[in-house]
């Protein structure tokens, strides 16, 4: 068998079942491409030792004959996972040199299931961007490429996008807290999908803000994503607002047949200035589901509009209050300190060396928001405007409607350095269609469904109900079928 | 609302980030393009709404209030700038 990297989780664990390969074959084929592909700069701590290992030990499992799906299968873990004994920082300066002494809940879950870890993969620094340019370890380049430009693979789940994308991987984990799997997965032509607020333990992920983040697959198609999420959610213990509901098996809900389902189109989302390729994509979207027997409604989500400023006063408020550890105490960077340095001097250096620009304007808006005598104007105001975007949610779904069709991102991936000399707000709207999802906590999938006219891949967003991840997954995997996409970059790395 | 250059500096200072003066007009025209931008919520009627405190409807679970694990100060400083016996060691704080 050729080309090991390349297979779908779904190919991989059932060639590795009947015997046909080993994990220690899958493993070697991809720690090759990982090897050769230090161009993409989308694996940023290297695991092998581990991940030989790992294999060996799946590969028993396997002959025994016990082996839950993901056995063996070789994955990229996001840099913003804490493992035990590995470098985790969040691709952040402030925790250069951190090596955690637990493992988050995710990782270990997908570590029970059989799962190995090739190693850790880049992003913007502390989830905080939408392409990749924030971290500490330098750009993620998007395998996708068209002409001389580097592209960005989007954020902040970069490195976890190009790595399945250029085939590195055959699945990795991301995170979303404003659209950080879904927005990625869209530029690079691959899904990922966002579960439920709770679905996945929090325990063990750098925090940026808890009340917005979730991890998530991203992989090639919805059935592995299907399968990776059963693997990665549960209850938790460790995190009060992880969910205690049973996990169903994701990936024998892929029917497939979505006759009589409702899917809504929310009329906000025709955005002024919306690209003519991304409104085609999302009518041919359209018309692929009702193809398959959906009924299409028109619906109106009227607070739409007022999702972003929302976002950019909450997850701005949490992030300071997350990042407020980072103090050079306890781990992490510490600032060389001069003669009658004091405490609040080692703090204000240490992180004024350890956070890049993006986190350092991030925290200091939420210390703003929160500050006294703003604290309502803001910060109480965006937790209004949060609760009406969720019931706007709530009476869409109680109207009897399944799932929402939205494009996935404003546009195809652009080049590095683009948004350089932009004001921060431009960057912001990457994430105009996937932040209204976070703030009602409700699950997300994007999946790859076309081309545009340079040969860049674009995605379409389904948004599903509260806890039915399944439906929602088996809808895409209808999507999935219509779009048949199956464009793959070509190697230049 | 216009944020100044004594404004980013008090921020900053709260945020304890040290940001040299010849970056704060920078700082707070950044500060003013988001607050701008984040100043649309204006227009939205909130009369009434409860702020959100979760996102899914959940009572939070509750244990017991014992002590589930612990004495593994080396594990705890492993990671520390510095440690000194058994201790997170910092500057001086109190003269």
């Amino acid at each position: 068998m050729t080309d090991l990297n390349k297979l779908t989780i779904a190919e991989a664990r059932d060639a590795l079942r009947k015997g046909d390969v080993t994990s220690t074959e899958l493993t070697e084929a991809c720690l090759t491409q990982i090897q050769d592909a230090g161009a993409l700069n989308a694996f940023v701590h290297d695991t092998s030792e581990l991940a030989r290992k790992q294999a060996a030990i799946a590969d028993t499992r396997i002959k025994a004959g016990d082996a839950p799906g993901l056995c063996g299968i070789p994955l990229g873990i996001k840099d913003l996972f804490c493992t035990k004994g590995v470098p985790s920082q969040a691709a952040s300066g402030i925790l250069e040199g951190f090596r955690p002494e637990y493992e988050s809940t995710v990782t270990q879950n997908l570590f029970d299931a059989g799962a190995v870890m090739l190693g850790k993969l880049n992003m913007d620094e502390f989830a905080m961007g939408s392409s990749n340019e924030t971290s500490v370890y330098g750009n993620v380049v998007n395998p996708w490429k068209t002409d001389a430009r580097e592209l960005t693979p989007g954020g902040s789940s970069g490195g976890s996008a190009a790595a399945v994308a250029a085939d590195l991987c055959l699945g990795a984990t991301g995170t979303d807290t404003g659209g950080s799997i879904r927005q990625p997965a869209a530029f690079t032509g691959i899904t990922g999908i966002k579960p439920t607020y709770g679905r996945c333990s929090r325990w063990g992920i750098v925090a940026f803000a808890s009340s917005l983040d979730q991890a998530g697959p991203m992989a090639r198609t919805v059935r592995d994503c299907a399968i990776m999420l059963e693997a990665m959610c549960g209850h938790d213990p460790k995190d009060s607002t992880s969910a205690d509901i049973p996990v169903p098996d994701f990936e024998a809900m892929l029917s497939g047949d979505i006759k009589g389902k409702v899917i809504g189109i929310p009329r906000e989302y025709r955005m002024e200035g919306m690209p003519d390729e991304i409104e085609t994509l999302w009518a041919d979207g359209t018309a692929m589901l009702k193809d398959a027997g959906a009924e299409i409604r028109d619906i109106s989500l009227p607070h739409t509009k007022y999702a972003l400023p929302a976002y950019y006063v909450i997850a701005p408020a949490e992030a300071s209050s997350n990042l407020a550890r980072y103090d050079g105490v306890r781990y992490g960077h510490r600032a060389r300190l001069e003669q009658g340095d004091g405490i609040t001097e080692m703090y204000e250096k240490t992180r004024a060396e350890g956070f890049g620009d993006e986190v350092k304007r991030r925290v200091m808006v939420g210390t703003y928001v929160l500050s006294a005598g703003f604290y309502d104007a803001y910060y109480n105001r965006a937790r209004k405007v949060r609760t009406l975007i969720k019931r706007d949610f709530e009476q869409v779904f109680d109207a009897g409607v399944d799932a929402i069709l939205t494009p996935a991102t404003p546009s195809a991936a652009f080049g590095l350095g683009e948004m350089a000399n932009a004001d921060p707000v431009q960057m912001y709207l990457n994430d105009v269609f996937t932040v209204t999802v976070n703030l009602a906590g409700l699950p997300g999938i994007s999946v790859p469904a076309g081309l545009d006219k340079q040969g860049l891949p674009l995605g379409l967003q389904l948004i599903g109900r509260p806890w039915e991840e399944g439906d929602l997954l088996n809808t895409a995997y209808a999507l999935e079928q219509a779009a048949g996409f199956v464009a793959k970059p070509e190697k230049w790395w | 609302m216009s944020i100044d250059k004594d404004t980013a500096a008090k921020v900053a200072k709260l945020a304890r980030i040290r940001v040299e003066d010849d970056a704060l007009p920078g700082l707070a025209q950044e500060f003013n393009e988001i607050l701008g931008f984040i100043e649309q919520l204006n227009e939205v009627d909130v009369e009434g709404i409860e702020p959100m405190t979760s996102v899914t409807p959940m009572r939070l679970k509750r244990r017991e209030d014992v002590v589930t694990e612990g004495g593994m100060t080396d594990r705890i400083l492993s990671n520390a700038p510095d440690a000194r016996e058994g201790f997170f060691a910092v500057p001086k704080v109190v003269e």
